[in-house]
């Protein structure tokens, strides 16, 4: 034993003779948490630590969340003896890679509010569960957020996954970054940048992540801008949002002339919902789509805060503008969207774009874009349509880069000048007739059940079977109408279902809450 | 090749007598096994040892130097099997494999190994897997090591001791004349840490010069009446042998005061976890100084009476810390105190759980108790009665916030596909059985697949389906195997199984090109070239040679309809006997591997590229999610929408798309939406991908151009 080493003083406190600095890296399987758990090794061992890092090797734990662990304290020529995984109550410093993360760390006791500075990136990572509901599946993270403020002596989230994207380097140097910013480790931001360069690869991009990381946490960076709800109320209303021929603009004007003149509380999702349909078919298309609201905000007052009639006008609209062929024939074949496109994929000046469809349409499509009266020929003849189907209804690959694909999708696209007399407008319009006019039927009796019966529409979206699905759903839920109206609580039994009914794929919740509906 | 290579920690295995070695516990055993003058090492990959495997692999030219043979075996019973070589002949030889599913394989080569006894040193390295991380059933080698009576290591995790447990385990070995097994926990396995390193040994004598001089001895051979002479000395003269070179050589160790009225008697693997629990209880120093009397077993199986007794001497009472169950090394103890006619108490499993891992806050609260009830004069006044419990903050709320995390398929898995075709296929057909396997496969079992009712054991699928073979029966079984399982041992047990007993389900083998569960080593079926071993045997000719009749070859797995249909005809055609399937496909994650650094060098070297990536139209997209349930790639998640308008958060991929495809198939498959494209970029287009281009955007804008003045335009639609 060296002589520089403190003699042993047992129950004085063990802590106190050379302390043990316990970090904790959860990462999700694919992030690199190996690389960062290596670089704070390195650094440690530069700054005179010995350090000792342990992990769980990425093998097979493919994509799942992993548990980095290193632990070090100061090189007096004695060896410590460090632990191999993380206690409970006993980490100093825990690096979460993921916001979900961090609140596993929380649930799992490594974050303690005496000593445990939480370092999170703030960017979500859906986790299975999350993306497979039919509705919004996602977690809170606000919930994490406030909790991991309490349960930690410090805690610094930022977007670190967003630096390293931006400076085109991986989330473990904006982590280390974040890490060395927080001064949470007696280390020089040097020592930091030497272990990066030591690694050799990706060594300028890295750096750039990792300062970049370095003073957000130091808070010598601006946050980042908080995205403002882009109110389009009033300045929308000006010319150059809109563009086209004079006529069609002068109608558009026609058209929010009548929107100014609606209470205030509805005017937003009045003309978000009017530039949708507008956008969809036609200048009068909008022009039924007010009419419709108009019947809404008659029976509506300012006494409700307009709830109806909001939700009339963001319902009406997503149910006029159904998703049919011609309406995604339509916007493949826009500039706007070749642009996004290119965009999103970050095709270079000198590269060409390829862009390939997968369509892959029924009968039941076809007919629907057929005049009403074929169409309906058609369907009532299951022989006749069984035959057609086999023609029809299997995938096809359509090139919108070259001439022939285009062509054919943009062909579709025109057919929007004869939507209004093809089968599926029929169907569509003759549903929202229907459900519009139940759901305001309820406004003298039950003006909540009205407003819930109008946000039933979120349950109709997808196509071909997934269609088939929600509308199936759309309609169970309705059933429960008769079973509950009446009583007080109406409104909440149809939210409840309409909420269950986005849980599962084929409505087993709902199945579940509508019996629980049938013996009330 | 392996998804890791290891081409520049190899050369940490050249460092010489005195130089310091650092880095992960595995690649320390791999030098410990040169330094000691191994003669030869196998093995199968599984973690946490693949990357002693893979290592090795990577260590061919070192290895040649010294004469050492390396083979990555085809599974642990023939690296067990392999050991033979030490039976004749003064040769060190090493077998690792992942415990204790390996060790489940490997035990009948490794009775019979045990039973004849070894010449040369036998070492086993088993890669327990056990707690958190953990892919397998909780289970100890221990067993194994008392049932066939071969000797069981259980070093300090730390690289000095684990390289000192390699050096005594060959010794041992030899004296004795008994394999050694050499156990180490997972996170031993990948600990970094430093060493001094010795110079490595040529073994003394090769298996070259082993072929050049044959011997056998009858009596080492095990068939009677050697067999029952073999037990007679495994218990007179082999276990005699190593009490007495594990009480020599003190492999055993003591640490802390060596009087006390209590004790703490260790499992080796246990001493890191058992200090950090008594520097927090106040007991020990940061370097693990104490003044509690510690027995640490770095020697578990056979356990010296004698030195236990000493031990236990003038104690009260004695604590083992004895990780999983049942409790043998508690139990042994016990029956020793108790014929020793000793009054310590001895507790265990009272204070610290039956089952499951001692992780920190186990031990904390174990050795706490312990202390408490048998020793409190000991503890300091804080902890004897702690002013407060738990850390205050409520995180009941959180708990039912986050999601859980499992493994699960990587971005652009070619298995992804299959399972989407299967849950297809079963949306059609109802329900079927299901057999899983192991292997990245077996991630089926999870959301969003939710397929697959067993695992039975590597290789082992369709041979866990055996059963569902009736001729009552209106639908037949599915069974999954990968090609690792295959090769493993699924050729003979599940397919030559099936063929023979007329089995009548359907089997899918899942070929990925690799092992990929366990790092992507090569095998038999991989299509690359590997410089030492021989690859590029095909699957289907090896089915075909055990008599498959009905099989079917599907080279590009991302095919949804060409899958769903080949599944939909092995399902329901009339042909009687085992329906084989084998679905092909690279592992991206080792394709990625290999080809990410030769495409980035193409597109700056000037040459034709073309990369695909898929994408989503937000506004077709009606945020239903059914693309995700036949999906769960990590590239394919949920964003929310700007817009009011929208409720639900629509599909997205984002930047780490491959463009494996499965998108699009699935989407046209089954009949999802349109709102999927596959955007291909051609890099470094030639003169004619140029003119064409030029030519249909002319066109093409004109028609926009055309539509787009004869209507309203919103700045952002």
């Amino acid at each position: 034993m060296l002589d520089a080493v403190p003699p042993f003083r047992p129950r004085a406190g063990a802590h106190d003779d050379e302390r043990v600095i316990k970090l904790a890296v959860l990462a999700v399987g694919g992030q690199g948490g190996g690389v960062l758990a290596d670089w704070i090794t390195d650094v440690a061992e530069r700054n005179g630590y010995v350090a000792q890092s342990t992990s769980v090797a990425g093998v097979a734990q493919r994509t799942g969340a992993t548990i980095y662990y290193v632990e070090m304290a100061r090189d007096t020529g004695q060896l410590p003896v460090f632990a191999l995984s993380p206690s409970q109550g006993d980490v100093d410093i825990l690096i979460a890679a993921e916001l979900m993360e961090a609140g596993r760390a929380i649930i799992r006791g490594f974050v303690t509010p005496e000593r445990t500075t939480l370092i999170a990136s703030s960017h979500r990572i859906a986790a299975v569960s999350e993306k497979i509901e039919p509705g919004d599946g996602r977690a809170s993270s606000l919930k994490v957020h406030a909790t991991a403020e309490a349960a930690s002596k410090r805690f610094i989230a930022f977007d670190m996954e967003k630096i390293a994207a931006d400076n085109g380097s991986m989330i473990s140097a904006s982590l280390l970054g974040a890490l060395a910013g927080s001064d949470a480790l007696p280390f020089t931001r040097e020592s930091y940048e030497q272990a990066i360069g030591a690694g050799g690869r990706g060594v300028k991009a890295s750096l750039a992540a990792f300062g970049a990381a370095f003073d957000r946490a130091r808070g010598t960076a601006a946050p980042a801008p908080k995205k403002a709800e882009p109110a389009i109320v009033g300045s929308a209303l000006g010319a150059g949002h809109v563009i086209g021929p004079q006529s069609l603009l002068q109608g558009w004007q026609a058209l929010t002339a009548r929107i100014d003149v609606m209470p205030e509380a509805v005017r937003d999702m009045a003309l978000r919902g009017l530039r949708k349909v507008v956008d969809y078919q036609d200048i009068a298309y909008g022009r039924e789509y007010l009419d419709r609201l108009d019947k809404a905000i008659a029976l509506d007052g300012p006494d409700r805060g307009y709830d109806l009639s909001v939700a009339a006008a963001k319902h009406l609209a997503n149910a006029m503008c159904y998703d049919d062929m011609i309406r995604v024939a339509d916007l493949k074949t826009r500039s706007t969207r070749d642009r996004r496109v290119r965009r999103e994929v970050g095709v270079k000046d000198g590269s060409i774009l390829q862009v390939t469809e997968y369509f892959h349409p029924r009968i039941e499509e076809f007919c629907g874009t057929l005049p009403a009266n074929l169409g309906s020929y058609i369907e009532s003849r299951p022989k006749l349509a069984a035959f057609l189907d086999r023609r029809i209804n299997h995938g096809r690959r359509i090139r919108t880069d070259s001439f022939a694909g285009f062509a054919a999708l943009w062909f579709i696209g025109g057919l929007r000048r004869w939507r209004r007399r093809l089968l599926r407008h029929q169907v569509e319009t003759n549903h929202l007739e229907r459900w519009y006019a139940l759901a305001l039927g309820y406004v003298p009796v039950d003006y909540a059940l009205a407003v819930e019966i109008l946000n039933c529409r979120r349950l109709i979206k997808g196509y071909s079977d997934t269609h088939v699905r929600a509308q199936s759903k759309f309609d169970r839920v309705l059933s429960a109408l008769d079973l509950v109206k009446g009583r007080p609580d109406a409104a909440d039994w149809i939210r409840r279902l309409r909420e269950a009914a986005l849980k599962d794929e084929k409505g087993d919740m709902l199945d579940g809450a509508l019996k629980t509906v049938a013996s009330l | 090749m392996a998804e890791r290579s290891f081409a520049k920690e190899v050369e940490k295995l050249r460092l010489g007598s005195g130089e310091e070695f650092a880095g992960e516990g595995i690649l320390a055993i791999t030098k410990a096994l040169l330094q000691c003058g191994v003669g030869y090492v196998g093995g199968y990959q599984g973690a946490p040892i693949s990357h002693l495997m893979d290592v090795l692999a990577d260590a061919q030219d070192i290895l040649g130097e010294l004469g050492v043979h390396f083979e990555a075996s085809a599974s642990e019973a023939t690296a067990t099997a392999m050991l033979a070589a030490s039976v004749h002949y003064p040769i060190r030889g090493a077998a690792t494999f992942k415990s204790t599913v390996g060790t489940n394989v490997a035990s009948d080569a490794l009775a019979n190994l045990a039973s004849g006894g070894v010449t040369g040193g036998a070492l086993i390295i088993v890669g327990e897997d056990y707690g958190e991380g953990s892919s397998i059933m909780q289970e100890r080698s221990h067993a194994f090591a008392m049932k066939s009576q071969v000797w069981l290591l259980d070093p300090r995790p730390n690289l000095p001791s684990i390289v000192k447990a390699v050096e005594d385990g060959f010794e041992l070995s030899e004296i004795s004349n008994t394999p050694v097994m050499l156990q180490v926990r997972i996170r031993c396995c990948h600990v970094h840490g430093h060493f001094i390193a010795k110079d490595n040994k040529r073994p003394p004598m090769t298996v070259a010069d082993a072929l050049d001089a044959p011997r056998r001895d009858t009596g080492r051979i095990v068939l009677p009446p050697a067999s029952f002479l073999h037990e007679k000395e495994k218990v007179q003269k082999r276990w005699p042998a190593a009490v007495d070179f594990i009480r020599k050589n003190k492999i055993n160790e003591m640490f802390g005061s060596d009087h006390g009225s209590v004790g703490i008697v260790m499992q080796g693997g246990m001493y890191n976890s058992v200090i950090r629990a008594l520097q927090r209880l106040g007991l020990a120093d940061t370097y693990g100084d104490t003044d509690v009397p510690l027995y640490v077993l770095n020697a578990v199986y056979p356990l010296i009476d004698d030195e236990f007794l000493s031990f236990c001497e003038g104690k009260q009472s004695v604590l083992v810390v004895e990780e999983g169950q049942p409790n043998y090394i508690e139990q042994a103890f016990a029956a020793m105190l108790h014929k020793a006619g000793r009054g310590t108490r001895l507790v265990g499993k009272e204070h610290l759980p039956m089952a499951g891992e001692y992780t920190g806050q186990v031990m904390l609260d174990g050795i706490g108790a312990f202390l408490r009830a048998e020793a409190p004069h000991l503890l300091p006044g804080e902890v004897r009665a702690p002013n407060k419990v738990g850390d205050g903050v409520d995180t009941a709320d959180l708990i039912n916030v986050v999601p859980g995390r499992p493994p699960g398929f990587c971005i652009g898995c070619p298995e992804r596909p299959i399972f989407a075709a299967t849950k297809l296929v079963e949306q059609e057909l109802g329900k079927h059985h299901i057999a899983s396997d192991i292997g990245c496969h077996l991630f089926s079992i999870m959301p969003p697949f939710e397929l697959g009712a067993t695992t039975m054991g590597y290789g082992l699928g369709p041979a866990s389906a055996s059963a569902f073979n009736s001729p009552d029966a209106k639908r037949r079984s599915i069974s999954f195997v990968g090609d690792g399982g295959f090769w493993h041992n699924g050729l003979t047990s599940s397919i030559g199984n099936a063929v023979f007993n007329k089995n009548d389900g359907v089997i899918v083998i899942v070929d990925n090109f690799y092992s990929a569960a366990t790092g992507g080593q090569d095998i038999l079926s991989s299509r690359a070239g590997n410089k030492t071993k021989s690859t590029k045997h095909p699957i289907t000719e090896a089915v075909k040679g055990m008599g498959v009749k009905w099989l079917r070859h599907i080279d590009r797995t991302y095919d949804v309809t060409k899958m769903q249909d080949t599944l939909r005809e092995a399902l329901t055609t009339d042909e009687k006997g085992p329906k084989v399937i084998v679905a092909s496909s690279e592992c991206m994650l080792n394709r990625q591997r290999r080809e990410k650094p030769l495409v980035d060098k193409a597109i700056k070297g000037g040459e034709r590229v073309v990369k695909p990536k898929f994408g989503i139209d937000e506004d077709i997209c009606t945020g239903d999610h059914a693309c995700m349930r036949l999906s769960g790639c990590p590239s394919l998640s949920v964003k929310s929408l700007d817009d009011p308008l929208r409720d639900d958060p629509v599909a997205h991929i984002d930047q780490s798309c491959v463009g494996c495809g499965n998108c699009g198939e699935v989407a046209d498959a089954a009949v999802l939406c349109p709102s999927f494209y596959r955007a291909d970029v051609v890099h470094n287009p030639g003169r004619w991908d140029r003119f064409l281009e030029a030519a249909r955007r002319a066109i093409i804008s004109l028609l926009q151009r055309r539509r787009e003045s004869r209507r309203l335009t919103f700045a952002d639609a």
